[in-house]
């Protein structure tokens, strides 16, 4: 169990010099209660609290890396609902290749999913991992596709291989890589011994709770807790019920059998069947998914579900405050000006691209607030609006010299003006939705 | 170590709405939809009843909507202009459990189609299928209301969901759900105070709890969809936590939302980093109704026929799986 403050300053000791860089060392404990410190802070910390602390400070989800500079940690999880804090570790996302294939394949796939990145909303999204099937007897064909991945992926890489001598020979090639190796039988104390020895992963099945939590503790007692589990269950449902009673068991109980990230392999069905497990999956608190197959579409997709899920409800996603290019807008097209807030510039673009006009949408640094938030929190003024105007030198790029700010402050439209010489400031409508109809009614540029 | 599942026994349940009357109800249904139910979250099965599954509905419109998608245009294309022909599509080809009629044209800057027109698109639409309808109206308060009346008026003992109210503008369209026996929508701009504040404006006019449905506004994937998403399980939490004046069933609109998204429907010769578009119009709808069902979305208004099927496919067998087995497929 989490140790209060309280619990955490008993143990502290109380002399308040300040090394940890917090003044108090009750402002310390408080801290460490919170997950803001550690207490490795602390130079002068006995044994006692060590050990005390240690097993309280333990996260209730293990974080586990898979691979080494590209590669993906996931876990760490505090929360059951985003909404109670943040998700902190998006999903792993990865492709399956199975070495009965054929190298050609194996190549095409490989190329594919690495060069597959893609900017969204500032962010560069991209696919984690490889998941290596070896689906058949060709011991050749496993190590081959594994010199494939290596020679030019730095993705993390997963090895479900049920033939040991393969399996071995496999993961030679991969020293220093961190590899996760995928368990189709129950977990054997050899298990644990060749993924410490290399320092990788287990990906552990099991088909009831019982069984995972026993395999689990199995691992634990020996000394591995570099621990993924799969409980997949049966059907949608299964998979989605089980990962949430993992989850709620690790999180409300500290059941630590259960402390760990979770797995899904996304059945080859058709993309349309992939995508609604996937998504239903990821938001279910699957930590690492694996895909059937390549596909732009449903990776893009995937991706824009996992942003958006592991956005940080506390920090909005931003956009970088400049000029946008709304449709093809030319020189003498309206000029509107709104803020930063990701979801603002959204529905303001989509509202400005669905009245038919081109324009040029000029975001205002606001911190990613949103416009009434922003203006009363001092970010979305006059004198800001005006400055940043200035700095982008506006005035070259387009003819007009209208501006349309937000309905909702309607009341900056004096002061804007004041601080804008020569520039028509036009007070806007309050909701996006209505801007189709009110560049139908005023005239903008 | 032995483990023992963790279940919470929820104090409250969500009201069951149905829509929706057959003969025997005073109207011309085959058969009428109850929605809600739970008293657990979204598929937990294994500690709780889910005794409705989540329903899937169409929508068509006395209106072809501005940049209609090519991606349902071609499922579409020769029905666009015949509500009544469209909707019989949208059931007997798609599967649409109910048919939402979207009555956009009589908004004064879109058509300003009179309210006697829109009586005349309902009727076609009610003789075309034989499933639930709702009737789905627009921002424009004050033709908004004269159509809501005249068309709960004419549809009296069908017992459809009128598609919505909001704060600002209630109590004309309650009062005609009330005159004429009908469900009622109750649309906030994703808030869980607003949400329950309109709940409890029309508990103070006596609307019943078992015709009222919630959206809290639904936000397509990457156009807001996380916002959607808390809010609704923070609805359903509380809703099942016991607080009566959240524990509704909620309705999304993928379909009209995604439709509006460049990313759902541009041409990968454009974006080619986007994918094909054709098979990402129905991936965009797919991921944005699947997400908020696990939020707790229980009844759902697309458009892609394919989004549809894969949708109802997940929910119909997420729901035989663990029907069949009764706590589920969950061996411990």
């Amino acid at each position: 169990m989490a140790l209060s403050g309280l619990d955490i300053f008993k143990l502290l000791p109380k002399t308040n010099c300040g090394e940890c860089g917090v003044p108090t060392c009750m402002a310390f404990a408080m801290k460490i209660a919170q997950k803001k410190a550690e207490l490795s802070s602390c130079p002068y910390a006995s044994e006692e609290a060590k050990a005390a602390l240690g097993a309280a400070s333990e996260p209730p989800v293990r974080r586990v890396k898979i691979g080494g500079g590209g590669g993906l940690e996931v876990g760490g999880e505090t929360v059951l609902f985003r909404h109670e804090k943040t998700f902190f570790h998006p999903t792993g996302i990865g492709l399956e290749i199975r070495t009965s294939q054929g190298e050609e394949k194996t190549r095409e796939d490989i190329r594919q999913l690495e060069s597959y990145q893609v900017d969204r909303v500032g962010e560069v999204l991209k696919a984690n991992l490889f998941f290596i099937s070896h689906d058949s007897e060709d011991k050749a064909a496993l190590l081959r596709t594994i010199s494939l991945v290596k020679e030019s992926s730095t993705k993390g890489l997963i090895i479900d291989c049920p033939q040991e001598e393969a399996l071995r020979e496999g993961l030679e090639l991969l020293p220093g890589d961190r590899p996760a190796i995928y368990l189709r039988r129950p977990l054997a104390e050899k298990d644990i011994e060749m993924a410490k020895a290399i320092n990788a992963s287990l990906v552990i099945t099991a088909s009831s709770h019982q069984d995972l939590a026993e395999q689990t503790e199995k691992a634990r007692t020996g000394g591995l807790t570099n621990l993924i589990l799969n409980c997949p269950g049966e059907g949608l449902a299964g998979g989605i019920q089980n990962n949430a009673i993992l989850r709620r068991s690790a999180l409300k109980k500290s059941f630590k059998p259960f402390g760990f990230p979770l797995f899904a392999r996304i059945a080859d069905e058709d993309g349309f069947q992939s995508l609604a497990a996937s998504a239903a999956l990821l938001c279910k608190y699957a930590s690492i998914i694996i895909l059937p197959r390549f596909d732009k579409a449903l990776l893009y997709t995937l991706f824009t579900l996992r942003q958006n899920i592991y956005t940080d409800p506390q920090k909005p996603i931003q956009v970088d405050p400049k000029v946008y290019a709304i449709g093809d807008p030319t020189p003498d097209s309206p000029v509107f000006v709104t803020t930063n807030f990701s979801l603002t510039y959204f529905i303001v673009s989509g509202e400005i691209e669905n009245s038919g006009t081109s324009a040029h949408l000029v975001v205002c640094d606001t911190e990613g607030q949103s416009v009434l938030t922003a203006w009363a929190g001092g970010k979305f003024v006059p004198e800001k609006i005006a400055k940043f105007i200035k700095d982008i030198k506006l005035e070259e790029k387009v003819n007009t010299r209208k501006i349309v700010i937000p309905g909702f402050v309607a009341q900056i439209s004096g002061e804007l003006e004041e601080k804008l010489p020569g520039w028509e400031v036009i007070v806007g409508c309050q909701e996006a939705a209505d801007i189709p109809s009110f560049v139908k009614s005023v005239k903008l540029a | 170590m032995s483990f023992e599942i963790p279940r919470e026994t929820n104090p409250g349940k969500i009201v069951e709405v149905t829509i929706g009357a057959t003969a025997a109800q005073g109207g011309t249904r085959s058969r009428s939809v109850t929605i809600g139910g739970s008293t657990a979250l979204p598929f937990y099965f294994f500690e709780g009843l889910h005794p409705h599954a989540p329903v899937v509905a169409m929508e068509v419109f006395d209106r072809v909507p501005a940049k209609y998608p090519d991606s349902l245009r071609e499922y579409y294309q020769d029905v666009l202009d015949s509500p009544g022909e469209m909707a019989r599509r949208c059931v007997d080809d798609f599967g649409a459990e109910m048919v939402s009629v979207r009555l956009e044209g009589t908004h004064p800057e879109k058509g300003n189609r009179s309210a006697e027109e829109a009586v005349e698109v309902v009727k076609a639409v009610l003789a075309a299928v034989d499933v639930p309808l709702i009737i789905t109206g627009h921002s424009h308060f004050e033709k908004n209301n004269e159509v809501m009346r005249k068309v709960c008026e004419s549809t009296a003992g069908e017992n459809c969901l009128i598609n919505y109210v909001e704060t600002n503008n209630y109590k004309t369209i309650a009062a005609a759900c009330l005159a004429y026996h009908h469900a009622l929508v109750a649309q906030t701009p994703i808030d869980v105070n607003m949400a329950k504040q309109l709940n409890i404006l029309l508990a103070d006019m006596s609307f019943p709890q078992d015709r009222l449905v919630m959206d809290p506004l639904t936000g397509a994937l990457g156009y807001g969809l996380e916002y959607s998403y808390s809010i609704m399980e923070r609805i359903r939490n509380d809703g099942l936590a016991g607080d009566r004046m959240l524990a509704f069933p909620m309705l999304i609109t993928p379909g009209v939302e995604c439709a509006k998204v460049k990313e759902s429907r541009a041409a990968e010769k454009d974006y080619p980093s986007w994918g094909d578009e054709k098979r990402r119009g129905a991936y965009w709808e797919i991921a944005t109704a699947m997400s908020l069902l696990l939020a707790g979305a229980d009844l759902l208004i697309m458009d892609h026929p394919r989004a549809v099927e894969v949708v109802r496919k997940q929910i119909a067998e997420m729901f035989h799986s663990t029907k069949e087995e009764g706590r589920g497929s969950l061996r411990t």
